[in-house]
């Protein structure tokens, strides 16, 4: 074992880089951008953790991965047990290695982060669960947990019911996801373009779940096919994450123009149905010279980089604030620059203006300035008087976010919601009704894949409790 | 996988298919329809269900075959599969005694119309039907209809069968009488005659409920690509449809919509006129 190192030599590595395509290559196809670390890279990299006793990084982590336990076996070139570890407590590592902020979740906490920079998990994670991938072989074989007899539904295929459905087959239940679409991952397959997270990837996570035992049915509405009430009756617990869903209309003349996408139809045409990235997909898709994109969180990101894949010269991103108030990950906004993405900051859109056949042809921008916080902590942006121009566009993307979709709620009267209508659910995802919990974003509305994970593992424990006392 | 269980041609490129699909029969609702995908790499098609039986667990679908994917759709014979299929979507049709309604199909419209009028005849309403085609070879359905409604008429515009002319002609002469005229109006088919039975019945203050066609994707509400304008609000036809009042959908915009790929479906064609060209 070589991973007896002083701290010292410890702290001697440099934090390593992650290869890249070249973004005049890239900014053309649909090819994955980060390339992973190479196994010497992963293995020095690994060997920067300091296996601090008191593990900061794992507070961090929203589903908990006992992450020097991970790095120490990777770094002492154990793969097979460094998969065990990591595998046992994340059931998606090789998506969360791809899409986690890890800035702002386990690597914002890691030692080496004060002084310097902090080790990088998300790197290691994504090679860890790479390796596992192409080496079913070499694995360890888990004891498969006692079967417990008892049953659970899990809505929605995305994150939080992947995780979940892993977390509970893992404890000997037997667990069906029931999936609207047609396919599986939710956002990670409609939403998060191939360029950041390759279908593939997905495919084989989910694999991976099925072959621990979880069935998926996809093409069941809850709600429409079968009602909770149903799923109540055939199953001993329910987990409900069914996603955010409807798109939040932008509210100024013109939204309905052709031309002018939602983000969430935007990326399912290119992402889930292959429109303008496969030859024979036959779902289309309108593809212009200039494109314009509303809003500065990552689904904006993958809008307009996605927007310049299909051909546009002008890529742009309007934001109302300044791109320090950017939601979006610094990575995603690099990566976009790169690309020749255009940032049109401190400008928010007045009225979308047609050509004369009814096609969009401009934005009507006002230019804005900040003024003082809002109770966001936040800079509010002001109209500046008199600053209105027109910004040159065929296609209009809308991406400023969602709300929740009533298709599950309305048909379960008893299910208590927030007035956004989002289901009310407490620490454990425990709902109104005995049995049935709840996670993601149909309890926070739109946020992040990996705090959808962290409710998915959290209910997963909450649930099992409960089957013990039925 | 669902089994096609039967596969007929009703008319011209309008196909009657019935298709096993156990969970969707036993749920669904007049008014209500799916989405399917014949294969993998295949586009999403919504669909009106137009029947169901929740014994044998089939639902019937009405298919007018004139784009490239309904094409394909239409060639699975019996005993072939359609990849997905999922329902059942959108709101079911208020349904209630009116007592004298009218029910209005124009071309693959009379479809989508055949389980509202169902629905309304098994609610004690007294019905006068109009379906109307470009010619006789268009008017389906009326061996079905016909039993379900207390009078029955039909148009084309080329005189070949029954009255000439628009649907609109026998409606009007209906809303003019005072003894006959129906307390609400029920039409599908293309957006202009949808706009023109709103047009006409909007001066006589007659309820009037359209069902709307736009372009869906995934049909559970997460896109919005099937927006429509109704009075003020911007609604989405798969979650808050496919039935509005028509005195308040905005027509041009839904019509202006649907022209959104005509380039693109044009270019889909033209492939597979040279593809089976090649193949002959």
């Amino acid at each position: 074992m070589s991973n007896k190192l002083t701290a010292k030599e410890r702290l001697a590595i440099e934090r390593v880089h992650m290869p890249e395509l070249p973004a005049d290559e890239r900014s053309r196809n649909f090819e994955e951008v980060n390339l992973g670390l190479s196994g010497d890279q992963a293995l020095e990299e690994a060997k920067r953790c300091l296996q601090c006793k008191h593990r900061p990084c794992v507070a961090g982590c929203p589903v908990g991965v006992s992450i020097p336990e991970f790095l120490d076996a990777l770094a002492s070139d154990d793969l097979p047990r460094s998969v065990q570890i990591l595998r046992g407590d994340n059931a998606l590592p090789a998506v969360c290695g791809r899409v986690c902020p890890q800035e702002t979740q386990c690597e914002a906490l890691c030692v080496r982060g004060m002084k310097g920079e902090s080790v990088g998990i998300g790197y290691l994670e994504r090679y860890v669960a790479d390796w596992a991938m192409n080496h079913p072989d070499r694995l360890l074989v888990d004891q498969r947990a006692q079967k417990t007899g008892k049953t659970v539904a899990v809505v929605g295929c995305g994150p939080a019911g992947l995780t979940a459905a892993g977390e509970l087959a893992q404890k000997g239940h037997a667990v069906t996801i029931f999936e609207a679409l047609h396919d599986t991952g939710g956002v990670l397959r409609y939403g998060i373009p191939e360029f950041r997270l390759p279908k593939e990837i997905i495919d084989r996570e989910v694999a991976h779940l099925i072959d621990l035992g979880v069935s998926i049915e996809c093409n069941v509405i809850i709600g429409k096919t079968l009602t909770i009430d149903e799923l109540r009756e055939d199953f001993d617990a329910v987990f409900v994450a069914n996603g955010a869903g409807l798109p939040t209309m932008l509210g100024i003349p013109g939204e309905n123009l052709k031309g002018v996408y939602a983000a969430n139809e935007f990326l399912t045409r290119v992402n889930l149905m292959e429109a303008g990235r496969k030859e024979d997909a036959s779902t289309p898709i309108i593809k212009r010279s200039e494109v314009a994109v509303i809003g500065g969180g990552n689904t904006a990101m993958d809008c307009v980089r996605t927007a310049r894949r299909l051909g546009a010269e002008r890529a742009m991103i309007v934001y109302r604030r300044s791109e320090a108030e950017m939601p979006a990950r610094v990575e995603e906004i690099k990566h976009a620059k790169e690309e020749g993405v255009e940032f049109v900051m401190l400008t928010a859109p007045l009225e979308i203006l047609a050509s004369e056949d009814g096609w969009v042809r401009a934005l009507k921008c006002q230019k804005m300035e900040l003024g003082p916080a809002d109770a966001s902590g936040r800079r509010r942006p002001q109209p500046i008087e008199g600053s209105e121009f027109e910004l040159s566009a065929g296609v209009i993307i809308n991406a400023v976010g969602t709300n929740a979709n009533p298709l599950l709620t309305a048909t379960a009267p008893e299910l208590q919601l927030n007035k956004w209508g989002n289901i009310v659910a407490n620490e454990n995802g425990e709902t109104s009704i005995p049995g049935v919990f709840a996670g993601g974003d149909i309890v926070r509305g739109g946020a992040t894949v990996i705090l959808a994970m962290g409710d998915g593992k959290k209910a997963a424990a909450a649930i099992d409790e409960y089957l013990k006392t039925k | 996988m669902f089994e096609v269980l039967s596969n007929e041609v009703l008319a011209e490129n309008l196909h009657k298919m019935v298709v096993s699909a156990p969970r969707i029969a036993k749920a669904r609702k007049a008014g209500q329809f799916v989405i399917v995908r014949l294969a993998q790499g295949e586009e999403r098609i919504p669909l009106t269900i137009g029947d169901a039986d929740a014994a044998a667990g089939t639902i019937t679908l009405f298919i007018q075959a004139i784009g490239a994917s309904t094409r394909r759709i239409v060639q699975t014979q019996p005993g072939g599969f359609i990849r997905d299929v999922a329902g059942p979507l959108g709101k079911e049709t208020h349904i209630t005694n009116w007592g004298r309604v009218a029910c209005i199909g124009g071309g693959v419209g009379t479809a989508v119309l055949f389980p509202l009028v169902k629905a309304l005849h098994e609610a004690g309403n007294q019905i006068t039907t109009i379906i109307g085609g470009r010619s006789e070879r268009y008017i389906i359905l009326e061996n079905e209809l016909s039993p379900l409604s207390e009078e029955f008429l039909v148009t084309t515009e080329d005189g070949s069968r029954g009255f000439k002319g628009f649907v609109t002609g026998p409606l009007s002469e209906l809303l003019a009488d005072p003894e006959k005229a129906p307390k609400a109006v029920f039409a599908v088919g293309p957006v202009p005659m949808m706009k023109a039975v709103a047009n006409l019945t909007r001066e006589k203050g007659i309820e009037t409920i359209v069902s709307l066609n736009p372009i869906m994707i995934d049909g559970t509400g997460m896109c919005g690509g099937c927006r429509v304008q109704i009075g003020n609000e911007t609604k989405f036809a798969c979650v808050d449809g496919p039935e509005f009042d028509a005195h308040l959908v905005d027509f041009d915009g839904l019509s202006d919509r649907l022209t959104s790929y005509r380039k693109e479906e044009a270019t889909c064609l033209a492939a597979e006129c040279k593809l089976g060209r090649e193949e002959a």
